[in-house]
């Protein structure tokens, strides 16, 4: 390995670092949710503190569970976001890109919402 | 010319017998899209030892098979947007000769996986996927390493060898 590999290898890893620190360590009020978005437009906002199970346009099923949320079941071949780790800190999401499908954590406070939209 | 083209027709072969084996790894690593790339042990060499066309050629080549026997076609779309982008950059990182075998393949594996991430911010209209980016790019950089290492060494020992 040349001196120039090091160097570029360490960069890539302290960008990293950085933008993982920024996501990591942003404000974030402790209140989180799950929103769903198919094919771009918002499909529900969905409580993370309280469990609950939702059917997805009957392609995908998200479970919610002890403040975390996650993708039980989906029709897709590949199965991405079912082996996903459940997600519950601010920003997270789980994609499932076959169908379209984006679930991401948000922290409510901001937005202002509480409950559950529909 | 003839011999060339016998040549592309092997390489094509490994590639896509590498991709193969890839699919039988059964590791889920948590976040996805992350894989070896194994297939891109022979990119990285044929980057090296022809004509450096023929590498993106290969390199397309492979995925639209691999992608067709292996995945879907959105795996295409997706392989496609990753493997061209960061062959321009292994392409442009080796013609610069400040860098080795493996830290031209890091930064096609860090790029690849870039290429990717872009796509399925358009794909899903979202930016929440950059959350994927720093695990992406650790990916990207060991994964780049370790197939950077072996084309390396096989690059040592197939010094006398020409595929013109």
């Amino acid at each position: 390995m040349k001196k120039n590999d090091l160097i570029l290898a360490a960069v890539v890893i302290l960008a990293a670092a950085a933008v993982f620190a920024f996501l990591h360590f942003r404000q974030d009020s402790g209140i989180r949710s799950a929103e769903v978005t198919v094919d771009g437009d918002v499909f529900g906002t969905y409580d993370l503190t309280e469990d609950q199970t939702i059917d997805i346009n009957g392609t995908n099923r998200l479970v919610i569970e002890d403040g975390r949320a996650k993708m039980e079941w989906a029709d897709c071949p590949d199965q991405v976001c079912v082996h996903h780790q459940p997600v519950y800190r601010d920003g997270e999401s789980i994609i499932c890109l076959p169908n379209q499908i984006v679930i991401s954590v948000e922290s409510t406070q901001e937005s202002g919402l509480d409950g559950v939209a529909r | 010319m003839k011999s060339r083209a016998a040549y592309f027709g092997v390489f094509t072969a490994l590639a896509l017998i590498l991709s193969y084996v890839e699919t039988l790894i059964p590791i889920q690593f948590g976040a996805p899209g992350i894989k070896l790339g194994l297939a891109n042990l022979v990119i990285v060499i044929m980057l090296y030892k022809t004509d450096r066309k023929e590498a993106l050629l290969l390199s397309v080549v492979r995925i639209l098979l691999a992608g067709f026997i292996f995945g879907s076609m959105f795996s295409i779309i997706y392989s496609l947007a990753g493997g061209i982008f960061s062959l321009f950059v292994m392409k442009f990182l080796a013609g610069s000769g400040r860098f080795g075998v493996a830290g031209v393949s890091m930064a096609g594996g860090v790029c690849h996986n870039i290429g990717q991430l872009i796509v399925a911010m358009i794909a899903v209209e979202t930016y929440q996927v950059g959350y994927y980016l720093p695990v992406l790019l650790i990916a990207g950089v060991l994964t780049g390493a370790v197939i950077g290492t072996a084309a390396g060494e096989v690059l040592k020992r197939i010094r006398s060898l020409e595929f013109q």
